[in-house]
């Protein structure tokens, strides 16, 4: 069986329909949702009703920071780019969608799995796993074999050993890696819709629970596409320039 | 989970018992690190011989074995081809930690060391499949790491396998040796320089083992000896081994520049690639000799302390971003295959103007220039034309003057550009056949122009770009009104 692991989806539709298309292609038959599903982009309301008809039917999906800046009210320490989408998100939103983005968990385990948008030690603060330490941090605070978790934008492996030595590894696309069982493991599969590490591809994760192997995948979309509806919707330029860049 | 080291020690196991539906038959060996059994898997309809790699655990307090067990279970279904054992199944520490692989008939090389020296030839043919097959697994992105005698099989058919990957790198795969642990990892005397610095990303540290294994094989002596504490091992940083020849009085100048160049400190004065080294071994007479092909003994006191101050904390050349794939490819084989007696000037022209396009942006790259002299099929053919000079040496000094005008405006010096004039009936199939032996990246050829000469002797390059493994230029000169007609 092998679940698709998406986060950082922001809105953005082209990306989300784009990365579903490859999954499906590589046989995924479950689906998890690391947050962040809105903020950012354009089509919030279609990526809500999209995950909200993917939770029915079995699927994984937790609480980013963004979904509770828009479900909850912007915290004090936010960037303005991201307060202003937030606003201009929750009020595309209907009530409905917006409840369902506050009724969003915060982590969700799965056997041997934890799924969680920031990080396992405290996951509501909203801290980036930047290095080593921070993984580690996460790492030794939970039991599970395996935690997937979003946030940083760029893709990136952890792994802590049984003797509490650390690795990092930058991923390459399409290579399968066998997530080994004498060690902790912690994946970051990348965003889906606001990729940050030089390619605008949309970013997400191919876990084999069979062969306990996680695939890091790379897939182009219109980004073209969705920059031009974040231009029309009048969201701040900042935010759809980047999209091309994938910075 | 199991995070920790297992706690109790698994039973022994013993013939006769089964694990994940393969019988163990019988104890082949046990090695430092793991048992081996032959193992068969009855109900599958396959023939292959099967080993059961098992490592010893010994009682939890051996991170090393344990990591590089992992990592050996990690890379090694990520490879393939006939230079390494065919990854069948594994099974985790949880339980019975294993690793089931195609059985290698056959001792390692490991007894002919024990036998050193061997003749030169035979030397010299290890050289060449070894290096064969560490090319093949470094375009797999792979640095061994661990070469030695003992890691190293042969198929029946002669091609090496090397086996043992527990301290193996690959690009595309974590590596969890690194900054795991305080001590260099390898094998003390084949450990390159580098590695001995926690160096653990460049495939010219297999290039160094070799060079030591064949310097053993030539001399029945060890270049740096045994050492075992890490200060031992830091003396290859500036002692420089006695030169083979001192040792071995019939080996030949080209075979001591060949071992010493692989034993250089700085990995960018040995070969570039392992292709280089096996492309040098099988022609000895385009290896061009420098001051290491006549050194008669080691530097003096003086150059040794000045590379022992240098050596002194000194930290490896900046090569963070460079892994196996990286080195590989940027330091290709182009075949220029040149029909120096049959092409028109205007082909010939446009040949050389397209390879020295390539290696201008291949600044590594290697150029061999080569040609087919056609023979009959039967029978010995008359090599010697009219004027009484042997068509072999014409055809040669014809692909050298064709050449001269790439080498001197690229400057390719060091060994970077070679020439060959193969004999053979079939002009294709000795290109391609070539091609594959000295693993050349590239074929650049010229068509024939004119449709009536290829329609009645059939298109070399087209054989060439249907069977060649590798990429195929083929340059057509602009016939003249070529632009009329197409208008």
């Amino acid at each position: 069986m092998k679940t698709a692991v998406l986060t950082d989806l922001h809105a953005n539709r082209e990306a989300v329909e784009a990365v579903l298309a490859h999954a499906r292609a590589q046989g995924a038959r479950r689906y998890a949702f690391l947050g962040d599903l809105v903020g950012y982009g354009p089509d919030p309301g279609w990526v809500l009703d999209l995950v909200r008809g993917q939770v029915r039917a079995g699927a994984v999906a937790v609480r980013g920071n963004h979904d509770a800046a828009v479900a909850h009210g912007s915290p004090p320490n936010m960037r303005a780019d991201a307060r202003n989408a937030a606003e201009w998100t929750r009020g595309s939103l209907t009530a409905d969608q917006l409840q369902f983005l506050a009724a969003l968990p915060l982590t969700e385990e799965r056997g041997e799995v934890l799924y969680v948008h920031a990080n396992a030690y405290a996951p509501a603060e909203w801290d980036y796993v930047q290095s080593r330490s921070e993984a580690v941090r996460s790492l030794q605070a939970t039991a599970r074999r395996v935690t997937f978790c979003g946030h940083m934008h760029e893709p990136k492996l952890f792994h802590l050993s049984g003797l509490g030595k650390a690795g990092e590894f930058t991923p390459t696309a399409g290579v399968p890696i066998p997530l080994l069982p004498h060690r902790q493991w912690l994946v970051i599969p990348g965003a889906v819709g606001q990729p940050r590490d030089g390619d605008p591809a949309a970013c997400y994760a191919l876990f084999d629970e069979e062969a306990w192997a996680v695939t890091y995948c790379r897939v182009p979309y219109d980004h073209d596409g969705t920059a031009a509806k974040m231009r029309e919707a009048g969201l701040p330029q900042r935010l759809w320039e980047r999209l091309v860049d994938g910075r | 989970m199991d995070a920790e080291a297992p706690a109790a020690l698994p039973p022994p196991l013993a013939a006769g018992q089964v694990i994940d539906g393969f019988h163990l038959e019988e104890k082949l060996h046990v090695g430092g690190m793991a048992h081996l059994w032959r193992v068969t898997r009855p109900g599958v309809a396959d023939d292959l011989p099967l080993i059961m790699k098992v490592p010893r655990i010994k009682g939890g307090e051996d991170p090393a074995t344990i990591v590089s067990y992992e990592v050996e279970q990690m890379i090694l279904p990520a490879l393939s081809g006939p230079h390494v054992p065919r990854f069948i199944a594994k099974g985790d520490f949880t339980r019975q930690a294993y690793i089931v692989m195609e059985r290698i008939p056959g001792d390692s090389l490991k007894p002919r060391l024990d036998q050193a020296p061997l003749a030169l030839d035979e030397v010299i043919d290890i050289g060449q499949r070894v290096a064969t097959a560490l090319h093949e697994l470094h375009r797999q992105h792979l640095v061994h790491l661990d070469i030695k005698p003992s890691n190293i099989m042969f198929r029946p058919d002669g091609s090496a396998v090397l086996v043992d990957f527990g301290l193996s790198r690959h690009d595309h795969l974590p590596d969890l040796l690194d900054e795991e642990f305080t001590l260099p990892m390898g094998t003390g005397p084949y450990m390159s320089p580098e590695q001995v610095q926690f160096v653990r990303n460049d495939p010219r540290s297999d290039l160094f083992a070799l060079g030591v294994m064949l310097y053993h094989l030539t001399t029945g002596e060890r270049p740096f000896g045994q050492p075992t504490s890490v200060r031992g091992l830091r003396r290859r940083l500036y002692i420089d081994p006695v030169p083979p020849r001192v040792l071995r009085a019939d080996c030949p100048p080209w075979l001591q520049e060949v071992i010493l160049r692989c034993l250089e400190v700085q990995p960018e004065r040995r070969f570039q690639s392992a292709a280089q080294l096996a492309l040098a071994l099988q022609e000895p007479s385009q290896v061009p000799l420098t001051a290491r092909a006549e050194r008669s003994r080691q530097s003096g006191p003086v150059r040794r302390f000045k590379r022992w101050f240098f050596a002194l904390g000194a930290e490896p050349a900046g090569n963070a971003g460079l892994d196996a794939g990286k080195q590989v490819s940027r330091s290709p084989i182009i075949m220029a295959a040149v029909d120096i007696e049959g092409a028109e000037e205007a082909l010939l022209k446009a040949l050389a103007e397209t390879v020295r396009r390539l290696l201008l942006t291949e600044p590594e790259a290697r150029l061999a220039c080569v040609s087919v002299m056609r023979t009959a099929r039967i029978g010995m053919d008359d090599l010697v034309d009219a004027s009484g000079q042997s068509r072999h040496v014409k055809q040669l000094v014809g692909l050298k003057h064709w050449a001269r005008p790439i080498s001197k405006t690229l400057n390719l010096e060091d060994g970077r550009l070679t020439f060959h004039v193969l004999e053979a009936p079939d002009p294709a199939a000795a290109i391609v056949d070539y091609a594959r032996r000295a693993q050349i990246d590239h074929i650049v050829m010229g068509a024939r122009g004119n449709s009536a000469l290829r329609r009645y002797l059939g298109s070399v390059s087209s054989q060439v770009v249907a069977q060649a493994d590798c990429s195929v230029t083929v340059v057509r000169a602009a016939a003249p009104g070529a632009d009329a007609a197409a208008s």
